[in-house]
C-alpha cells in the first residue's frame, strides 16, 4: 500500500484550527450557562414564615451546629430548605441515551475505518 | 512465552518509534502516586460534598463506595494497558493503538477537559481559602479572590514549564501533608486521641435519605468527585524510569490511599456537619474538612487543614497542568492538533508551549463559571474517559492476547472488572442527567461536532502508519 503523504499545514491555518477548538470549547460551557439552561437549582418549595429550629426541621444537635457555624433560623432558611427536583421525563431521558449511543457509535465507527488504514500501512497488506 | 517482553531490560521504557528519546526519564513510582493522589485528593477536600446535597449524607457514602469500585476497576484496567505503553498521552496514546484514531482525539480532549476544568475548580478553591483566611485574620471587607486564582495557576504552570522532576517532588511533598492533615483530623475528632465530637446519629435523625433512593443515584454524580484524576498516573508513561513496573505499583497505591482517605473523609465530615450544609459546596461548606476543623474548637487543627486544603488544591491544579499539557503536547507531536504543540523544550526538557497554552483556558473556566458547573464539566469529561475504557481492555485483550505481549500488570477477572466498570459508567450518566442533563447534552454535542471536525478535517494532516509509535506486534484480525 502507498504511504499516505498528509499536506503540509500552513501557520495562518494551525492558528485557525486552534481558535476553532477554543471557542467550540468556551461555548460548550459558556452556553448553557448564558441560555439558562444550566438547570442543578435548588428551590425551596414551601417557604416558612418566621422559621425557628424546629419549624426548619432541625433537632437540638442539628440547630446546635448551625448556631456554631453562625447562622440563624432566617439566614439558614434557604440552605435548609433548598431541594432538587429530580423530576424527569422518559422522552428527555431516551433522548439522552439516543444522544450518547449515537455519539458512540459515530466514533467507533470512523475509528475503525481509520483504525484498518493505520495498520495496513505500518503492518503492510 | 509472549512474543514481546515489554517488561524486558531493552523494552521497558522504549519510547515513540522504538527510541529512548523525547521526555526526561527521572520519575519513580513515589512520584507517580504523588502524580495521581495530588490531582485526586483535593476531592477530599472540597466538591465530594455536593454527593451528600444530591441524595443526603447516607447517599453520598453508598456513592463513596459504589465510585470506589468504579475507580478500582479504571485502575486496574489502566495499569494492565499502560503497564505497555511508555509514551505520553496516556489513554489517549492507549486509544490510538487500539481503538483508532477519533477514539484517540475524543479520549485526548477528554483529559485536557477533565484536568483544565479540575485546575480551574482549584484555583477557585485557593482563592475562597485566602478569602476565609483574610477575615479569620482580621480582613474587614470582602477579599477580592481573582488575583489570588490567577497568581496560583500562573506559579505553577511556571514550576510545569521548569521541570518534571520538580514539579512532581513538589508535589509528593504537599500530597503527603494534605494526607497525613485527614488523617490527624480523624484521629482527633472521632475520640481515639481525646474526646470525640462525632454526632452521627444525632445529625442524620430524619434525614437519613432526604430524596429516598433516586437521592442516591444522583449522588453518584458526584461521588466520582471523591477519586477523579486517579488515571492521571498514566500521564507520565514517557518520563517514569521503569514505565513496566512504576506505573502499575504507583496507581494501584494510589487508589488505595484513596479509598482510605474518602472514607474517613465521610466519616468525619458528616459526624460534625449538618446535610445541608454540609451538601451546598457554594453557599454552605465549600471546603468541608476545614469546615469540621473550625468546629473542633481546636486552633491547630484549623491551621493544620487550612494548610492541608491549600495544598491539596495546589497539588491538585498542579498535577492537573502536567497531565492535561501532556495530553495536548502528544496530540500536537501526532498532527491531531497543530504541529507547534509537539515540542519540547531544549533545556528542561518539558512540553512547554502545551504547559503555556493551556494557562489562559484554565483563567476563562476559574474567573467565568461557578464551581459546581466547572466540577460538572470535568467530571463529564472524566466519565466519558471511563466509558472508553471496557471498550479499550477488552479491545486489548482480543487483539493482543496476554501470550502476544507480556505485561508489567495483569489484571484479574477479566472481562468482570470492564463489565462492572460499564455498568457503573450508565448509573453515573443517569446520575449526572438528574439535574444536570443540559450540560450532559451540551457536552456531548460539542464532542459530535468536534469528531466531525478531526474526521473530516484535521485528520488529513495526520501520518497513518507512523502514530502507531509501540514496539507492539501487528493486531490480531487484522
Amino acid at each position: 500500500m502507498a504511504h499516505y503523504q498528509p499536506p503540509k499545514q500552513g501557520k495562518a491555518s494551525q492558528l485557525f484550527d486552534v481558535v476553532v477548538l477554543v471557542v467550540l470549547t468556551v461555548g460548550a460551557l459558556f452556553v448553557p450557562l448564558w441560555m439558562g439552561m444550566a438547570g442543578a437549582a435548588k428551590s425551596v418549595s414551601t417557604p416558612v414564615e418566621n422559621p425557628t429550629w424546629e419549624t426548619l426541621g432541625q433537632n437540638e444537635a442539628q440547630s446546635a451546629k448551625y448556631e456554631a457555624l453562625g447562622y440563624t433560623p432566617e439566614t439558614a432558611h434557604d440552605l435548609i430548605l433548598a431541594r432538587f427536583d429530580y423530576s424527569f421525563s422518559i422522552t428527555a431521558l431516551l433522548t439522552m441515551i439516543a444522544v450518547i449511543l449515537l455519539y458512540y457509535f459515530l466514533i467507533l465507527r470512523f475509528s475503525e475505518v481509520e483504525y484498518r488504514e493505520v495498520i495496513s500501512e505500518k503492518f503492510g497488506e | 512465552m509472549a512474543d514481546v517482553d515489554i517488561t524486558s531490560q531493552t523494552m521497558d521504557g522504549m519510547g515513540p518509534h522504538g527510541t529512548k528519546v523525547g521526555l526526561l526519564r527521572v520519575l519513580g513510582p513515589a512520584h507517580v502516586w504523588a502524580l495521581g493522589v495530588g490531582i485526586v485528593l483535593v476531592g477530599e477536600y472540597m466538591g465530594w460534598n455536593f454527593a451528600v446535597g444530591k441524595g443526603g449524607a447516607y447517599a453520598a457514602l453508598i456513592a463513596c463506595w459504589f465510585a470506589g469500585i468504579l475507580y478500582s476497576c479504571v485502575a486496574m484496567i489502566d495499569s494492565e494497558v499502560t503497564s505497555t505503553v511508555a509514551s505520553a498521552g496516556g489513554q489517549y496514546t492507549q486509544a490510538k493503538h487500539i481503538v483508532g484514531p477519533l477514539m484517540a482525539f475524543n479520549v485526548g480532549l477528554y483529559l485536557v477537559f477533565a484536568y483544565t476544568m479540575l485546575e480551574a475548580a482549584n484555583a477557585i478553591t485557593a482563592g475562597y481559602l485566602f478569602s476565609v483566611v483574610a477575615s479569620m485574620t482580621g480582613h474587614a471587607d470582602a477579599l477580592d479572590q481573582r488575583p489570588f486564582i490567577i497568581l496560583v495557576i500562573m506559579f505553577l504552570a511556571w514550576l510545569n514549564y521548569r521541570g518534571v522532576l520538580a514539579t512532581l517532588t513538589f508535589n509528593l511533598v504537599i500530597t503527603s501533608i494534605a494526607f497525613l492533615a485527614i488523617l490527624v483530623l480523624f484521629l482527633s475528632t472521632s475520640g481515639v486521641i481525646g474526646t470525640g465530637i462525632m454526632e452521627h446519629a444525632a445529625l442524620f435523625e430524619g434525614h437519613e435519605l432526604p430524596y429516598g433512593w433516586i437521592g442516591v443515584l444522583a449522588a453518584m454524580h458526584f461521588g466520582l468527585w471523591y477519586y477523579l484524576g486517579i488515571e492521571g498516573t498514566t500521564q507520565a508513561a514517557e518520563e517514569v524510569r521503569s514505565p513496566a513496573r512504576a506505573l502499575p505499583f504507583g496507581t494501584l497505591a494510589g487508589i488505595m490511599t484513596l479509598l482510605i482517605a474518602a472514607t474517613l473523609t465521610w466519616y468525619v465530615c458528616s459526624g460534625v456537619l449538618p446535610w445541608e450544609f454540609l451538601g451546598d459546596g457554594v453557599n454552605g461548606s465549600v471546603a468541608p474538612l476545614f469546615d469540621t476543623a473550625r468546629l473542633s474548637g481546636s486552633n491547630a487543627l484549623i491551621w493544620l487543614l487550612g494548610f492541608g486544603t491549600l495544598f491539596a488544591t495546589l497539588a491538585s491544579a498542579n498535577g492537573c497542568i502536567n497531565d492535561a499539557s501532556r495530553a495536548w503536547f502528544a496530540m500536537g507531536r501526532d498532527k491531531y492538533l497543530p504541529g507547534w504543540f509537539g515540542a519540547v523544550h531544549p533545556k528542561y526538557r518539558t512540553p512547554y508551549r502545551a504547559i503555556i497554552f493551556l494557562v489562559p483556558i484554565a483563567l476563562i473556566f476559574a474567573l467565568g463559571a461557578p464551581l459546581d458547573q466547572v466540577i460538572t464539566f470535568s467530571i463529564l469529561s472524566g466519565l466519558l474517559g471511563y466509558t472508553f475504557m471496557p471498550l479499550n481492555i477488552i479491545l486489548f485483550r482480543r487483539r493482543w492476547p496476554l501470550e502476544t505481549i507480556k505485561r508489567g500488570y495483569e489484571h484479574p477477572f477479566h472481562p468482570v472488572p470492564a463489565i462492572t466498570l460499564l455498568t457503573l459508567c450508565g448509573v453515573t450518566f443517569f446520575a449526572v442527567f438528574l439535574g444536570y442533563g443540559t450540560q450532559l447534552v451540551a457536552m456531548i454535542g460539542f464532542y459530535i461536532v468536534v469528531s466531525l471536525w478531526f474526521h473530516f478535517w484535521r485528520y488529513r494532516f495526520v501520518n497513518r502508519g507512523a502514530q502507531f509509535t509501540m514496539p507492539w506486534p501487528k493486531p490480531r484480525g487484522y
